[in-house]
């Protein structure tokens, strides 16, 4: 686990690194479902010809693909989001000012600004990449949030682009549904026999060893095991690219508590944002519909959700504000240690 | 013989990657220095219209308003270039900042002015402006400083010296005034 104090920067590093450890194993895992299984084949005596590898690389190439290129225009038509082009209220003007410092702070071209006629507060970001990126915050955001945690909030949404987190999840999304397309397949085949060869090992002369047999059971294994792990794996990496998205609005914003109490308000407001569908969900700034599994306490529910427990977040925030102010020589105040 | 070759590669191709790094950070922080001189063009830009936009109703604050322009004006001559530049601008802009803080404080002492939407409106783009000019600087601080401690540190500092690599100033604050900046609460719902 990463350390809930220290400074943003060592923050932002333990994330990257935990995010980086993630990814390995969820490629590896994906590699031996494809190609684990044509290995097993191939020391049966079979043809070496990696059929399944190849077919659920090509899945998942085509479904990242389709995905990446849809996704943002999906995702913000389906919100009801409008563009703010030319701001006329002083809250729309005072959104787009902080839209742009943001990109100023973070170092990155202005994302496109959208606004979401909802009451609940939320935001989220999406796009292929830092050049060409949106940012959509609900009009109860507008309304419940001051400045400086509507600072805080963009910011961390322009951490999401800046760190490519749409790309990083539109790919690990993408290839639990190919995980979940090949299975589907082949589950079809296996009960209307198209294929003979499968399980007809016993056709062959020699009897197959046992490690073979404890090869090939542990990878069917792994087939049925397959949706719920690439799912938890790819749950675990949101949450991860969430607490690196948090410190990295700390660095944008130098500014850790007004984000920890945009979260706290965001959290206070009750009702859930009906206009954000599940699928930007690892995008918002808090989960928009799994709010009660955010708030559960408990092993199994923060296994299943897209963001990691509001309390954690909040008391890592603190934590960045408590080294910052350890580091400026200023007092630590009771307002801010709860 | 095969795995001295492998060597070779592999310490080339560390070489190759270790100098584009350094040669990004350093444009990178080229280009984040170049950002604070944008932001400071567009403050020069906005407060003459600013200025416009509430002279008539602050007719009996003449100095105040007289004060910016002057300062605005004495920041948008300085040229300077080389090492006194930095120091040149940093003062010129400084002392633009203090003006624009006192006329907001001027602002703030008349409830009748901030009432009409121009003054909020006003009060806005100042402190965004300022803002700007504060990340923008944030942003050359962190570049800069990530550039300089990636020369430095081994094994890159041994292609520094390939790359051109020096160490850059961060940009801070001289003058004591501006430490003290008078807070000014813009905050509004």
């Amino acid at each position: 686990m990463t350390s809930p104090d220290g400074n943003l920067f060592q923050q932002q590093e333990a994330n990257r690194r935990r995010t980086t450890w993630l990814v390995i194993g969820f490629v590896l895992f994906f590699a031996w479902l494809g190609f684990g299984g044509d290995y097993v084949w191939a020391l049966q005596g079979h043809h070496p010809f990696p059929w399944v590898g190849i077919l659920l690389t090509t899945v998942a190439i085509i479904t990242a693909w389709y995905t990446y290129k849809t996704g943002p225009e999906k995702v913000l038509w389906a919100t009801g989001a409008q563009e703010l082009i030319d701001p006329k209220t002083d809250a729309e003007r005072q959104v787009a000012n902080v839209v742009d410092e943001m990109a100023i702070a973070a170092g990155i071209p202005r994302p496109r600004l959208w606004i979401i006629p909802d009451d609940d507060p939320n935001a989220f970001a999406t796009g292929h990449d830092p050049r060409d990126s949106h940012i959509a915050v609900t009009l109860g955001l507008l309304t419940i949030c001051n400045r400086d945690e509507l600072q805080a909030v963009i910011a961390h949404e322009l951490g999401h682009v800046k760190n490519l987190d749409v790309r990083l999840m539109t790919t690990l999304a993408a290839l639990v549904g190919a995980v979940l397309l090949v299975r589907e397949g082949m589950g079809r085949m296996m009960r209307g026999g198209g294929i003979p060869t499968r399980g007809g090992g016993g056709r062959k002369g020699k009897s197959a060893g046992p490690l073979i047999a404890i090869l090939l059971a542990l990878w069917i294994i792994s087939w049925i095991l397959a949706p719920l792990v690439t799912q938890l794996l790819a749950l675990a990496v949101s949450r991860r690219r969430e607490y690196l998205a948090d410190a990295m609005s700390a660095q944008f914003t130098r500014n850790p508590l007004a984000l920890a109490s945009a979260l706290e308000k965001i959290e206070g407001a009750a009702a859930p944002t009906t206009a954000i569908k599940s699928g930007a969900a690892h995008l918002c700034i808090c989960d928009p519909l799994g709010r009660r599994l955010t708030n559960r306490e408990g092993w199994l529910a923060d296994r299943f959700a897209t963001h990691p427990p509001m309390s954690t977040r909040i008391s890592r925030l603190k934590g960045m504000g408590y080294a910052q102010l350890k580091k400026e020589g200023g007092s630590f105040t009771s307002s801010v240690s709860g | 013989m095969w795995v001295l070759l492998v060597l070779v590669v592999i310490v080339g191709l560390w070489v190759v990657s270790a100098y584009n790094g350094l040669i990004s950070l350093k444009n990178q922080t080229v280009n984040a220095f170049k950002q604070i001189d944008v932001q400071l063009k567009r403050r020069h830009d906005l407060i003459p219209n600013l200025v416009n936009a509430v002279k008539g109703a602050m007719d009996f604050e003449r100095s105040t308003l007289e004060a910016v322009i002057q300062a605005r004006n004495q920041a948008v001559k300085v040229n300077a270039s080389g090492p006194e530049a930095v120091k040149q601008i940093s003062q010129a802009e400084n002392a633009l900042s203090g003006a624009l803080s006192r006329l907001l404080v001027t602002v703030e002492r008349y409830p009748e002015l901030k009432a009409t939407g121009n003054i909020g409106q006003l009060q806005e783009e100042l402190s965004s402006t300022e803002n700007r000019i504060a990340f923008a600087r944030q942003l050359y601080n962190d570049t800069a400083t990530q550039y300089n401690t990636k020369q430095q540190q081994f094994p890159t500092t041994l292609v520094a010296g390939l790359a051109h690599a020096e160490r850059t100033d961060l940009w801070e604050i001289e003058d004591q005034a501006e430490r003290a900046v008078p807070q000014v609460d813009l905050s509004r719902r």
